[in-house]
């Protein structure tokens, strides 16, 4: 609170965001209008799926939840899993990982936006949206899990939004910010990150209807694949951020996120096995939809390439990070960190939610792929949510390259 | 079953559409308050066709489209509700719908028994199933399906729920399979706006136009026994059934979920379900569980009877029997 003469007030800060996000060298422009095309595609996908209903994706009254859910199940993972950061950084007080718990933070954010989409887009009724709100319609909480994820989704977005706008606001007027005053907030986002991927992996785990879904171990290991692919996301985040900007990335910081996905990554794998080994060391009805998932049933194979390929690219990415071959070089933890995180999306996405669905409680087997649309609209929310990524971190970088000069 | 007095023939007043309704400030605020939600969700969705337009259709239609919960509405507002759809139905199709309100009878639990040896699956309960609750013809909606099935297995998965060949066929039986109605239902719990529920006497009903299409209560069902509608149903109007009832057959909308309802317009009025009243062979069997002397009572009572699925508790009124 010392220098109260440099306070800038809240619309020079508004306003300097603004003008930062706008100014940029010719390549950021062309990423700008990337992002905005690839929105623009997303919106007039939607304008479609609004007029023809639903019936505009490939889903149907078996595979229910599709390539929507599927995106929006693995995004809250990620957005998660930046408690991985924050917890070492705000309570062990970790000097290296607390000069990137911005990106952290934001990462959460534009995860959480998407997630947020993600669910409206897949509503056959986005009008009626109104109806789950509280006071004005009707919130089935506490019974339905759907509610449980509406509120902790929400509450975590708002954790993750006030907390590093009121230190970055503080950063931006110079003034050291008032630990007593967003320390609680962090503890509380810290709880809430379990809540959010724990409640949303409650939301399949509470159905007996479906046994590849009814399975105690869903809640960790939704938690164990977040902590490989959230981090494994920031490092890639971290790497664009080191080679394309002014703000260096220590190697220290590298080293200790490798850390963390491995050993997350590999709990993700012994979790895998024991699934997988209860499934098909005595093989009963229920384990159908793994074998839907991993070999095909009935002849319908759609998931089978997908599922190896993300289990090879899963082991390739993990045992790379394990090795380190390249002492933390960010050119070999860049492509590790991809695969890894394009396993564990593949896995923990469609291979998730549509063996789930599959075969239906009445036997029948069906494969399901997105249509245009719905590919169209998640591009467009995925862009969407880098956008958002890149619009916060920018000013947030500035302004904090500006605050550690002085 | 005793034949029950039809009450719901007080939906002629369709003269006045706009229902000079008298807004408290309570009101005001709420409608205020959806206004707002309206508005942001035509500007997400880029379009409120006819939502603010003016006119009789489009008042009507901002009038349906801030309505409550149809748990929540006093019979007024019930009344209200179904005169506004009997006049849209008018305006946009043609069509001379009668929409009724009826609440369940006292003292009535509706269930429903399968006879596995009698059904020779010929469909012909699907059929009028389709007819009398105004499926879609577009996408072929069912809520029936019929598994043709070989002997040594009494679950649905190893049949055949698409057969096209003369039936019967020799060694084998055949399974009808819809909503069950159970009692613990997990699509009740897993619905976030609380747009389905049971009835009291047994009907596990949608609230259509509460409906949010999310599609968690398809996730939570173990019989396949709910359907959503994908695209705009179409009904061709010389096909429909006029007599509807606000929780049954009355037209549905695209994004919402539909399922049997045990017909109630029909069952409420002490007919039985048009799949019971067409079944050729008498394989099905509905009635009044309380009514000691009901046929339904009798099958559970000397026949041996089992449920689908019953390791997961979901107590389905809807039994399998054997001769």
């Amino acid at each position: 609170m010392a220098k109260k003469s440099s306070e800038k007030g809240f619309v020079a800060f508004v306003t300097d965001i603004i003008s930062w996000n706008l100014s940029g060298g010719i390549g950021y422009q062309l990423y700008l209008c990337l992002l905005a095309a690839f929105m623009v595609l997303g919106i007039y996908a939607y304008f479609v799926q609004f007029n023809l209903g639903l019936a505009a994706t490939n889903m149907s009254d078996i595979v229910s939840w599709g390539f929507y859910i599927s995106n929006f199940t693995f995004l809250v993972g990620v957005a998660a899993a930046s408690v991985m950061i924050i917890l070492p950084s705000y309570i062990f007080k970790d000097k290296d990982l607390h000069k990137v718990v911005i990106i952290g933070e934001v990462v959460a954010i534009g995860a959480l936006v998407m997630c947020l989409m993600f669910v409206f887009v897949d509503l056959g009724g986005p009008l009626q949206a109104w109806h789950m709100m509280p006071i004005i319609g009707v919130f089935n909480w506490p019974t339905s899990l759907l509610t449980w994820d509406v509120l902790v989704l929400n509450g975590y977005l708002a954790l993750n939004l006030m907390v590093p706008a009121y230190i970055v606001y503080c950063h931006y007027n110079n003034r050291k910010p008032d630990e007593r005053k967003y320390r609680p907030f962090v503890f509380i986002s810290i709880f809430w990150a379990f809540a959010i991927h724990l409640v949303t992996a409650f939301l399949y785990e509470g159905l007996p209807a479906r046994p590849f879904w009814n399975n105690p171990l869903m809640g960790p290991r939704f938690l164990a694949s977040a902590f490989a692919a959230g981090p494994a996301l920031i490092t890639v985040v971290l790497v664009i951020i080191n080679f394309t900007t002014t703000f260096k990335i220590e190697s220290q910081v590298f080293n200790k996120l490798r850390r963390i996905i491995v050993v997350s990554a590999i709990i993700n794998l012994i979790m895998l096995f024991s699934e997988i080994f209860k499934e098909f060391y005595l093989p009963t009805h229920h384990s159908l939809p793994a074998v839907y998932l991993y070999f095909g049933l009935k002849g319908h194979s759609a998931l089978v390439p997908w599922i190896w390929t993300a289990i090879s690219i899963n082991l390739i990415g993990t045992l790379t990070l394990a090795f380190n071959p390249g002492n933390n070089n960010p050119k070999v933890l860049f492509p590790a960190c991809v695969l890894l995180f394009l396993g564990i999306w593949i896995e923990k996405g469609m291979g998730l939610i549509v063996p789930g669905l599959v075969p239906s409680p009445l036997g029948e087997v069906v494969d399901y792929a997105p249509s245009w649309v719905e590919v169209s609209i998640t591009l467009g929310i995925l862009a969407l949510g880098i956008f958002v990524v890149t619009m916060l971190i920018r000013p947030a970088l500035i302004i904090e390259q500006r605050f550690q000069a002085e | 079953m005793d034949v029950r007095k039809n009450n719901d023939g007080q939906k002629q007043n369709i003269n006045d559409p706009l229902q000079s309704k008298t807004y408290g400030r309570r009101e005001f605020l709420k409608g205020a308050v959806k206004a707002a939600a309206l508005g942001s969700a035509a500007m997400v969705s880029g379009c409120g066709t006819g939502l603010l337009g003016s006119g009789e259709e489009a008042a009507l239609r901002r009038q349906e489209f801030f309505k409550k919960n149809y748990r929540l509405m006093t019979q007024q507002e019930k009344d209200e509700t179904v005169r506004r759809l009997e006049r849209l139905a008018k305006i946009r199709r043609g069509a001379d719908v009668h929409i009724s309100s009826q609440e369940p009878i006292a003292g009535a639990l509706f269930g429903y028994a399968f006879n596995v040896t009698r059904c020779e699956g010929f469909m012909e309960c699907v059929a009028a199933c389709v007819k009398e609750n105004n499926l879609d013809r577009k996408s072929r909606t069912q809520y029936i399906r019929i598994f043709e099935m070989e002997p040594g297995e009494m679950t649905p998965d190893s049949g055949d729920g698409k057969y096209y060949h003369e039936v019967p066929v020799e060694d084998h039986f055949y399974m009808g399979v819809q909503c069950f109605h159970c009692e613990s239902a997990p699509c009740i719990k897993a619905c976030p706006t609380t747009a389905t529920w049971q009835e009291p006497d047994g009907i596990v009903v949608v609230d259509y136009d509460w409906c949010i299409g999310c599609r968690y209560c398809i996730a939570a069902c173990p019989y396949y026994g709910r359907r959503f509608n994908w695209n705009e149903p179409h009904v061709p109007l010389q096909e429909m059934t006029k007599k509807q009832h606000y929780l049954g057959n009355r037209m549905r909308k695209r994004g919402q979920m539909e399922k049997c309802t045990f017909c109630v317009q029909r069952s409420r009025e002490g007919r039985l379900p048009a799949c019971v009243e067409a079944c050729p062979t008498g394989a099905r069997v509905f009635g009044n569980l309380l009514d000691p002397k009901s046929e339904i009572r009798f099958v559970l009572k000397h026949k041996k009877v089992f449920r689908l699925k019953e390791d997961l508790s979901t107590d389905p009124k809807y039994w399998y029997f054997i001769d």
